[in-house]
């Protein structure tokens, strides 16, 4: 943050701005980049997601929008959700279906504020970092049951009632695989993560010990499994529950569920990226010329992919199922990883 | 999943799961728009949760009054509704009419009709099967398989196109036989190299990304078993019947047109990933029988004679003698028959068409119950109705 406050500083007639001033301002700074870039990585990922499934289908994709392969579909079909009429059901709890939208965007949101992009480059700097993320992206299992109460519609019950089940119950294993990391980095917070993986791939903690590798594919399951996407889309599932949870809504704030949606996944891929993938650290140290919030972009959207490929290859479980390996598998699973991982650490003496 | 105390629904609505709260089933709508029905079918659900506890399904959404209008135009014009039933395997449904007013007619076919109307047939069958597992994987959701499907399915519509001229409905067979010959254009090697195609690799893709996954057959395994008994009982026909480990098929077991000349097998379902009859046996056993139908029209085309396709002239307008008639033959869904009366005019006196779709799926009442509703969703994809031929 230095560079930020130095740079204001240097803008004639604000160099002796008070710290508090200093900080708000800097926080406004920091918020209107986080939501831009949530919102253009939302626009991104979706002509990637239709890029990757056609990809996979053998067909094209977008094509036409825009010049090179329909790279404007994306922006073409937000202004066109833009301008759809907003429906509000005649029954529907007006509320809770209005606010419910705000809120599932505003837990990605809020999280994305301890993701650090660069050295010293964090919207905020939190010694609980992580338990901070867990924390508020866990507001977005209120508003979705909020929409599917408020929506006055069955299948958006059904849809409610299996999401909210379906991410308490895997924000568990979410958490408890990246435990092990806490313990070795002794710290919560993000940027110490990542600067305790300095020095090229075998120093990631994917790589550490065997336990953290089984614990960072937990986490990659998990994550599926929380973003609500196949073969976990339990709250969605278009062939049983129509649309879910989101069933009545329509324009802006279908939109938002959406950007949500996105915003979530690269979150998780991001998270994923900083606990286990040595954040913005290449992979080999010669690579180090790459700015490194580029290299965490990159490591972040290789993630995503690897979840879309997931999404468009296999058929989606059953939601017992999905239970099924939540509780009786992945947080055992993940139990031991802790548990292993800690032993590993005594007798590898890196207890720290 | 069974739920095995339960007898009436009104006995579980009425318990009180927790005292002084009365708890009562909720009634759920799937459908006439719903994603996984296939069409416009209705299935009223009284669930209490997840699990499903009585189904009622409601039909009639796509009634045309095919049968009445049969009273209305002549034998020939009355073809073009048939294509209208099942309209993923039209030819099929040409044949059954065909044959039954045939046989009440006392037409002989000229035997390279009878060559083509299988080749077209069989070709609209594994079309059909194509549609029935890519649905089913969707409904299971999994997107790509769909994709893959209906790749090939274009190859058959464009071979079928290039033959009859329709895509989709193609009013092709006529009595007395066919109303154009096969293409000169290679039409017949054509057709072999796309089978040769399916047979080898076309299949194996399919087994590979769907049949043998494991989440696949997590959720289709021991789901929504129907037994021999409850598929003799709702007169189940086709795979429905077959994948509940009954060998019979109207191919074999009543041979019509020149079936009894070619070498093919009946797959059945064995239960191979848990009991006898359930999803996934329905499933493999369409896939299976993609197989055989590539046997079948690579011997039709290989053994085809020259000689007329059709025995009446096109234009003529067909009469039937008096009498009556009944045939059936084995469409892509099940036993598809027609019965036909004649009171020696143009137009028949009475059509009644037996429809395999209808039949089938009146086993979802019994089979349905006790089932949680992403289960419902597998039986009715496994049960591959179309609402075409329900509603007729």
């Amino acid at each position: 943050m230095q560079v930020l406050t130095d740079l204001i500083r240097s803008i004639p007639g604000l160099g002796d701005m008070s710290e508090l001033a200093m900080h708000i301002t800097i926080s406004a700074i920091m918020a209107t980049l986080m939501f831009i870039v949530m919102a253009l990585c939302a626009l991104i990922f979706t002509w990637m997601e239709r890029k990757v499934a056609g990809f996979l289908q053998s067909r094209y994709g977008p094509m036409r929008t825009g010049r090179w392969h329909g790279w404007a579909q994306a922006v073409a079909d937000m202004l066109k959700i833009l301008g759809k009429e907003d429906i509000i059901p005649r029954d529907a709890d007006r509320a809770m279906f209005v606010f419910a939208p705000i809120l599932v965007l505003l837990g990605s949101l809020l999280a994305w504020a301890a993701i650090p992009w660069a050295p010293g480059f964090v919207a905020a700097d939190l010694d609980l970092g992580l338990f901070y993320i867990f924390a508020v992206s866990s507001l977005a299992i209120i508003g979705i049951l909020m929409a599917g109460w408020g929506s006055n519609n069955k299948w958006a019950l059904y849809g409610a009632a299996r999401g909210a089940a379906q991410m308490v119950s895997y924000e568990i294993p979410l958490a408890l695989a990246t435990i092990p990391v806490v313990m070795y980095t002794g710290s919560l917070n993000t940027q110490d993560i990542v600067i305790a993986q300095q020095g090229g791939m075998l120093n990631w903690f994917v790589l550490r010990d065997p336990f953290l590798f089984v614990a960072f594919w937990m986490y990659f399951i998990a994550g599926i499994a929380e973003t609500n996407r196949g073969p976990f889309d339990m709250p969605e599932t278009e062939s049983e529950l129509v649309a879910g949870y989101h069933t009545e809504y329509t324009g802006m704030r279908f939109a938002f569920f959406f950007l949500a949606e996105y915003a979530n996944l690269f979150l998780i891929a991001l998270i994923a990226v900083m606990v286990f993938l040595g954040g913005w650290w290449a992979p080999i140290p010669f690579m180090d010329f790459l700015p490194p919030a580029l290299t965490f972009i990159i490591k972040g959207v290789l993630m995503v992919f690897l979840n879309m490929w997931i999404r468009w290859t296999l058929p989606r479980v059953r939601v017992d199922q999905l239970m099924h390996l939540c509780w009786k598998v992945m947080i055992p699973v993940t139990l031991i990883c802790v548990v292993g991982s800690g032993i590993w650490m005594m007798v590898s003496g890196q207890a720290g | 999943m069974a739920i095995e105390n339960i007898k009436t629904t009104n006995g579980w609505a009425d318990q009180d799961h927790v005292p002084g709260i009365k708890s009562e089933l909720l009634e759920l709508n799937m459908g006439p728009q719903h994603p996984a029905t296939h069409g416009v079918l209705r299935l009223v659900l009284h669930t209490d949760g997840e699990i499903v506890y009585k189904v009622t399904p409601v039909m009639g959404y796509l009634h045309r009054c095919a049968e009445k209008i049969a009273e209305g135009v002549n034998y020939k014009q009355w073809v073009v509704y048939t294509d209208r039933f099942d309209y993923l395997s039209p030819m099929t449904c040409n044949h059954a009419y065909v044959t039954a007013l045939e046989k009440v007619m006392q037409q002989e076919v000229p035997e390279r009709a009878e060559h083509i109307r299988i080749v077209v047939s069989e070709l609209s069958r594994m079309a059909s099967h194509l549609i029935a597992l890519a649905t089913f994987g969707l409904d299971m959701g999994a997107w790509t398989p769909l994709l893959y499907c209906f790749r090939e399915r274009e190859v058959i519509l464009d071979l079928l196109e290039r033959i009859s001229g329709g895509r989709m409905l193609y009013n092709y067979m006529v009595p007395g036989g066919v109303r154009y010959d096969i293409p000169k254009d290679n039409w017949a090697s054509d057709v072999i190299e796309f089978i040769t195609m399916i047979e080898n690799k076309k299949l194996d893709d399919y087994n590979n990304l769907l049949s043998y996954n494991k989440i696949f057959i997590g959720r289709l395994a021991n789901v929504a078993v129907i037994d021999e008994k409850t598929a003799y009982d709702y007169g189940c026909t086709g795979p429905v019947l077959r994948g509940a480990g009954v060998n019979f098929d109207c191919r074999k077991d009543d041979p019509y047109s020149l079936y009894h000349k070619f070498d093919f097998d009946i797959p059945v379902g064995k239960g191979e990933m848990g009991t006898v009859g359930d999803c996934w046996d329905r499933y493999i056993v369409r896939v299976r029988e993609i197989e055989q139908s590539c046997r079948i029209i690579r011997q039709a085309l290989e053994s085809l004679p020259e000689g007329p396709y059709s025995a009446i002239e096109l234009k003529k307008i067909v009469k039937a003698p008096a009498g009556a008639a009944y045939s059936r033959v084995e469409s892509s869904k099940g036993e598809l028959g027609h019965y036909i009366i004649s009171d020696g005019g143009q137009t028949a006196f009475r059509n009644k068409v037996r429809s395999p779709s209808f039949c089938n799926l009146q086993v979802i009442e019994k089979v349905g119950v006790g089932q949680m509703v992403s289960d419902l969703v597998a039986l009715i994809g496994s049960l591959d109705i179309v609402l075409g031929e329900i509603d007729r």
